[in-house]
């Protein structure tokens, strides 16, 4: 795979940038919570990991941020997300805790799933988060099944469902966005196309150059972005998003990026030819952001020194508090595996 | 009072739950216009309409995902699948998502999965499967068989109403062959709850499905001989009424295990492991299985006639077990 192949330039669309009609408050937003995914993902992989604090695997989605960050950051508080295993920023935006977050992944009873389960496999009904499973793709004919009940009911909702590229490989993914497609129902399907999974490069993957070609097939709108750019991801959603709720049905985002790491924490990603990630490491969403509004004056370097300032205070309280929480009683393995009243 | 055959009352049984509760819907392939394969929704499209009776592709996965997806906003869907056999097509959701979503993180996925299964009517690997022991074995899952008019609507409606996910297993060869009156009122059958169909005193044969009826037939014709079998009919598989089950081999001292499924990993293994532990000082003989033999359904008369238990092998175990 050489460099230019994987440039999401010369696929992706020139649209308009939406910048300067979102107010500021929106744009510091992006800045934050993709800073806080960052950080906190950052804290998670490489110290709490490596200090022998986290109980299994890790998954991270850096270099990824502004893919899930910018789709979720638009959507209304009854509107459901179904992320998948590189989208932290879908959880901290639909407000679920870093107490929470962190206690999943050192499998404490505080934990979102109360250490029935680990690390991004969290949900919480209460914050229309619905978890994905390790069967990638899964979540797309479950996000259908959600947006079907929109429909049904004739409710102004609208389902974002997160996956990998990889994931669009599965058997499920084609069958929920047929069946999405057939039902228009208010769905936006966000692929992070990070060009591997696990070990295995796009081309090893699918045949078709990119993910979203495979909308034509089942009469969806297929859009690529650049998924390192959040105003075109929050552009491109919220397109989506508005032709959703207007009843037109689903659509396929392929946002393209790149996986900033190896599949997890302790995959070293040594089958990554290293001119790839130098490639990458200078479309870095983060940083690209941050030249954006300071160069356009919307915040100076001070102020983004502020905000890294605030999340590393509150992710080190989180952490602090975390480390405390207990661990799930024993016993409590045989309970809540069916309807044990409220 | 007219009689109503096993595949009406499942029809009556959604009909009533959906007029009742506007969350009730069906989803599946060929559910509306045609009714069903076997007419279970015949006449719903008309009534409820199509976003109530709901046609699909074949997409038995995504059938499956949408009715997770839907029941965790607040449905009750009811997904069909065309055979019961197709389920294996919706394993991972049904085994990884909807059996652990409570588990993992308290969200319950009152679904029900139902669909036609079993032999008899020469419809050949893939149209006469029982698969109930994949979905016996995941946690999380309620897994029913109805073998009765009564059972069969009554058991629709607690799976409608039951806030975890329930695979309901209708026995096909029974949809229009068994009938009986039934209550003009609202019932359901508990689910979890075995029923003693015929009271004896010398062996107990444990069932459920199509194969109640050969039981009851080889109680007949050992009743002339003097033997006296109990029979007791299972209806729900997970959970199962242990208690009913452990009470009348208590009572008999002896036991057949009997199912259409096939041998090994089949639900008399798990009974007789039970029968085993906690009822081993009352036995007065080996506990014995009446199964299909581990191989595919086949399809030519001849063969799936050797395939399925008979009466006869019945009344030859019993008169075995009962010269013990």
């Amino acid at each position: 795979m050489n460099v230019k192949a994987i440039n999401p330039h010369h696929a992706a669309r020139e649209g308009t940038q939406p910048a300067d009609l979102l107010p500021k408050k929106t744009l510091s937003d992006m800045l934050y919570y993709m800073k806080q995914v960052r950080e906190l993902e950052f804290r998670i992989e490489r110290k709490l990991y490596r200090q022998g604090k986290i109980v299994g695997g890790v998954y991270v989605g850096r270099g990824q941020e502004a893919i899930a960050v910018g789709a979720c950051l638009q959507l209304r508080e009854d509107d459901v997300v179904c992320p998948s295993h590189r989208d932290m920023g879908a959880f901290l935006i639909r407000g679920m805790s870093l107490r929470t977050i962190l206690g999943q992944y050192m499998a404490r009873k505080t934990g979102a799933t109360r250490g029935r389960d680990g690390n991004m496999h969290m949900g919480d009904l209460k914050l229309n988060l619905i978890p994905f499973v390790s069967m990638l793709g899964d979540n797309v004919p479950v996000a259908t099944g959600v947006g079907l009940s929109f429909k049904m009911r004739g409710q102004d909702r609208v389902a974002l469902c997160f996956f990998g590229d990889g994931a669009t490989s599965r058997g499920d993914w084609h069958e929920g966005i047929n069946m999405a497609a057939v039902f228009k129902v208010p769905v936006v399907f966000i692929c992070n196309n990070n060009q591997y999974a696990y070990s295995t490069p796009l081309e090893r993957q699918m045949a078709v150059e990119n993910v979203a070609d495979r909308a034509v097939a089942y009469g969806l709108p297929g859009e690529i972005v650049d998924g390192n750019d959040i105003l075109a991801v929050w552009d491109a959603t919220n397109r989506a998003i508005e032709r959703a709720r207007a009843g037109d049905g689903p659509s396929l985002i392929e946002c393209k990026t790149f996986r900033m790491t190896g599949h997890s924490a302790h995959d070293d990603a040594g089958y990554v030819p290293p001119e790839l990630f130098e490639f990458w490491e200078e479309k870095d969403p983060i940083r690209r952001f941050e030249r954006f509004l300071t160069q356009r004056g919307i915040a100076s370097a001070a102020d983004i020194e502020e905000i890294q300032k605030r999340i590393n205070r509150e992710i080190d309280e989180a952490i602090q508090i975390a480390e405390k929480d207990p661990f799930p009683e024993p016993e409590d393995c045989l309970r809540d595996v069916y309807y044990e009243g409220e | 009072m007219a009689l109503t055959t096993y595949v009406e009352a499942i029809r009556q049984g959604i009909w009533e739950e959906m007029e009742k509760d506007e969350r009730v819907f069906v989803l599946g392939e060929d559910v509306g216009i045609y009714g069903g394969a076997f007419k279970v929704t015949a006449g719903m499209l008309e009534k409820f309409g199509e976003w109530r009776i709901i046609d699909t592709p074949i997409s038995e996965s995504a059938i499956v995902g949408a009715a997770i997806g839907a029941a965790l906003m607040g449905m009750r869907p009811i997904a069909e699948m065309q055979f019961a056999d197709f389920i294996s097509c919706a394993f991972d959701q049904i085994t990884n998502f909807a059996a652990k979503c409570r588990y993992r993180w308290g969200a319950g996925v009152p679904i029900v999965i139902r669909g036609p299964s079993g032999g008899g009517v020469h419809g050949g690997p893939f149209h006469s499967q029982n698969p109930e022991m994949h979905y016996v074995h995941t946690p999380g899952l309620k897994v029913v068989c109805p073998a009765t008019a009564y059972d069969a609507k009554g058991l629709i409606k607690a799976a409608i109403r039951d806030p975890d996910p329930v695979i309901y297993f209708e026995h096909k060869f029974l949809y229009r062959r068994v009938k009986e009156e039934l209550p003009s009122e609202d019932f359901v059958v508990p689910i979890g709850k075995a029923a003693v169909r015929r009271q004896g005193s010398d062996i107990s044969v444990i069932t459920y499905g199509a194969m109640l009826y050969l039981a009851l037939d080889a109680a007949k014709e050992l009743e002339k001989e003097g033997i006296d079998l109990e029979v007791v009919d299972l209806r729900s598989l997970l959970p199962f009424d242990k208690e009913t089950v452990l009470e009348s081999v208590k009572k008999t001292n002896k036991v057949i295990l009997l199912h259409e499924d096939t041998r090994i990993g089949g639900f008399a293994g798990e009974l007789a492991a039970i029968i085993a532990d906690e009822a081993f000082e009352y036995l007065d003989g080996p506990v014995r299985r009446i199964t299909a033999p581990d191989t595919p359904v086949p399809y030519s008369p001849p063969l799936e006639d050797f395939f399925l238990p008979k009466v006869s092998d019945i009344v030859r175990v019993a008169r075995e077990l009962y010269a013990y």
